[in-house]
């Protein structure tokens, strides 16, 4: 394989006494989507502002595009774009000077501006809608304008944190598809959500909790990964009274409610829909469906969290 | 150094297209200070005129009528009534339709012509200091030229002639002879005006940025902090220079206060005050948080010390030593009184190149600290 976009060892960023990311490693291949998967909170957002030079590192060293993050800042910033949440544009500037603004910024020649400038536009859907105020857009719009701005100067890599928040389901699909693109095209795009269903379309994935990194892979390997165990869908009359009755059994792993299905792994797959029914009916209760599914991302998640949970608790 | 302008150039293209697009502010800026000098100009006058005064007297004499008539031939009282009984003062005082009261003593004028000294009741309204304690001065100096003139005549009356007084007091008021605190507040004025509005604008404008995200993307190109806090603030030196030019000429045309010195170096004085200004305002944009806290530390470090540590109102030498000590941070202190040099006295470099000194020092400061800070990041 040849040298990783992204190789970063051991970043550590404390805040005081808190530590937001915790000796988090991991490397990235040219091309590849990888995604940076966990909760609000979990240090997603602040491993991405290391890397993009907006935050210093505690400890621990990253190399992005085959610069040191800490020795080499500038040029890091040449060969990234980003993107936030907050999808930063100029709200009283037209679709059209945000992207003339962010392409001189970056020292663009005007021609190359007004090259890239066409091809933003088709790429965002903006073609037509040059002249509108960039508060004039709604979300679905205002993001892709936000990605094509980042991506202007033709980076590398493309650092995109919660792209996706705000926007309705149809353009988030959308929007992947922009991603894709960028992908195929030889970019490496780092894309951190809390969206689980958005991870399926990531080659890679780490999965980060309370700042550390605690599971990685291919959407399939990590699926794979709790293949030993069996997961189930039940559906029972009463959600909560089933919930307790599983969560009472030594042979259930997990438990985790998906609307009026519950999600119940058992350590081995024999026999697991009679014994589902018969926890159900120690305590009176019927399942009106009971099916073995393949774990969803959701599923692997929980799993390695309680994982988590249990091995903080031991020593 | 063209590569420093290529950066720049953006960043001030688009400060100018969103000043445009906000033509309200724009206004603000440019005519908020002129027509804040009107509204300061003629309403902060610390003249005291026309104070109204109530004559009781109770000696209807020649010599009395000649003694208040002085009083009344002066601009600085006007007589609003003549009473009888000096009980009545009192009533008339505390309704507020009188400020001062001069009650002259039966035997008034025998008193005089005897060489015994009558006394002079002055009633006077201390509700408001200033003008109290400027009417008993005026009270004071019509009383002893008018004494003087009594015993001179007297010593003349003896034979003892050539009685001239030992002094001959000549005073002459220069570059402002008419004492008019017009001329006295209109530099004041104009930093006052100039150091708020440039801070209060430059602070929005740059926390703007962080409440919308588009400083953490700048902080992620190339662009360096420096250029960014260049660019921003160049537009706003422009329009400051014009809103200058539009107090000028308020200054000339209302208050005949022109421009007696070299109208270049109160070019060169004003711009070096504005670029500390608006360093100032992009320091506080990099502390603050929320514009509502910008706005706060805006009025804070820049009205209140502009108003009463820089000389303005208060006179810088009669503060205690660590008060005098602070006002060497308020850039506005250089500014007044080198305006006052250039504007009032019309003198040359050699009577104000400190108080240049002392504006560059606080702009270089001021640039120094915001791009550090701004290179730090919040975070």
């Amino acid at each position: 394989m040849a040298e990783p976009t992204i190789d970063v060892r051991d970043l550590t960023k404390m805040f005081g006494p808190f530590t937001a990311v915790d000796r988090v490693s991991f490397t990235v291949g040219r091309g590849e989507i990888f995604g940076f998967l966990g909760a609000n909170g979990a240090g997603k957002s602040t491993t991405i502002r290391m890397l993009c030079g907006l935050l210093s590192p505690t400890s621990g060293t990253a190399r992005v595009g085959g610069c040191d993050i800490r020795t080499e800042p500038e040029g890091v910033k040449r060969r990234i774009g980003y993107m936030s949440q907050k999808f930063s544009l100029y709200d009283d500037l037209t679709v059209e000077e945000n992207i003339a603004f962010f392409g001189g910024v970056y020292g663009l020649t005007r021609d190359r501006i007004g090259r890239r400038m066409s091809r933003v536009l088709d790429m965002a859907g903006l073609k037509g809608r040059e002249h509108s105020l960039a508060r004039e857009l709604a979300a679905g719009w205002k993001q892709r304008l936000a990605l094509g701005c980042a991506i202007l100067h033709e980076p590398e890599i493309v650092f995109l944190d919660e792209p996706t928040g705000g926007v309705d389901p149809v353009m988030r699909r959308r929007f992947w598809e922009l991603i894709n693109g960028l992908s195929e095209g030889g970019v490496t795009v780092f894309v951190t959500t809390h969206y689980l269903d958005e991870a399926e379309y990531c080659n890679t994935i780490r999965l980060i909790h309370d700042g550390r990194i605690i599971a990685g892979g291919s959407p399939r390997e990590l699926k794979t990964s709790v293949f030993g165990h069996a997961v189930f869908a039940v559906e029972a009359d009463n959600v909560i009274e089933a919930l307790e009755a599983f969560q009472s059994e030594p042979d259930v792993l997990e438990t985790s409610i998906f609307g009026v299905t519950l999600h119940i792994s058992l350590k081995d797959a024999r026999d697991g829909e009679p014994r589902l029914r018969r926890m159900l009916a120690g305590r009176g209760l019927r399942a009106r469906r009971i099916a073995r599914i393949m774990p969803s991302l959701e599923d692997v998640f929980i799993h390695k969290v309680e994982e988590e949970r249990k091995k903080g608790a031991r020593p | 150094m063209s590569g420093t302008l290529d950066r720049i150039r953006p960043v001030v293209k688009k400060e100018l297209r969103q000043i445009r697009r906000d033509p309200r502010t724009l206004v603000l800026l440019l005519a908020i200070p002129a027509f804040l000098l009107i509204m300061y100009g003629y309403a902060l006058n610390f003249d005291v005129k026309h104070i109204k005064l109530v004559l009781c007297d109770q000696d209807q004499s020649r010599t009395s009528r000649e003694f208040a008539g002085i009083f009344l031939g002066t601009e600085y009282f006007d007589l609003v009534g003549t009473i009888q009984d000096a009980a009545a003062l009192d009533t008339l005082i505390d309704r507020g339709e009188a400020r001062a009261g001069l009650v002259l003593p039966r035997g008034f004028g025998n008193d005089i012509a005897a060489g015994r000294s009558p006394a002079v009741q002055v009633l006077l309204d201390g509700s408001d200091p200033t003008t109290g304690a400027t009417a008993i001065g005026y009270i004071n100096t019509i009383a002893l030229t008018y004494s003087v003139r009594v015993v001179t005549g007297r010593l003349d009356r003896l034979g003892i002639s050539g009685t001239g007084l030992p002094i001959d007091l000549r005073p002459r008021v220069w570059y402002n002879p008419e004492l008019r605190s017009v001329r006295f507040l209109i530099p004041g004025l104009m930093a006052f005006i100039l150091m708020t509005v440039v801070v209060v604008s430059t602070a929005f404008s740059v926390v703007r940025e962080k409440e919308r995200g588009t400083m953490e993307q700048i902080l992620v190109s190339p662009l360096r902090p420096l250029d960014l806090v260049a660019g921003k603030t160049i537009p706003y030196i422009f329009i400051s220079i014009v809103s200058i030019h539009a107090v000028l000429f308020v200054a000339a045309f209302l208050f005949d206060v022109t421009i007696k010195g070299s109208y270049l170096w109160l070019l060169a004085v004003m711009l070096l005050f504005l670029i500390g200004g608006l360093g100032l305002g992009i320091l506080i944009s990099t502390i603050a948080r929320s514009q509502q806290v910008a706005f706060m530390m805006a009025i804070l470090l820049t009205m209140l010390p502009t108003f009463i540590l820089s000389g303005f109102v208060f006179p810088i030498r009669n503060m205690p030593a660590a008060i005098q000590a602070v006002t060497y941070l308020v850039p506005a202190r250089y500014f007044l009184s080198a305006l006052r040099a250039i504007l009032l006295k019309g003198a040359g470099l050699g009577a104000f190149w400190d108080q240049l000194v002392g504006l560059l020092g606080f702009a270089a400061l001021m640039i120094a600290a915001s791009a550090i800070r701004l290179r730090r990041g919040e975070g």
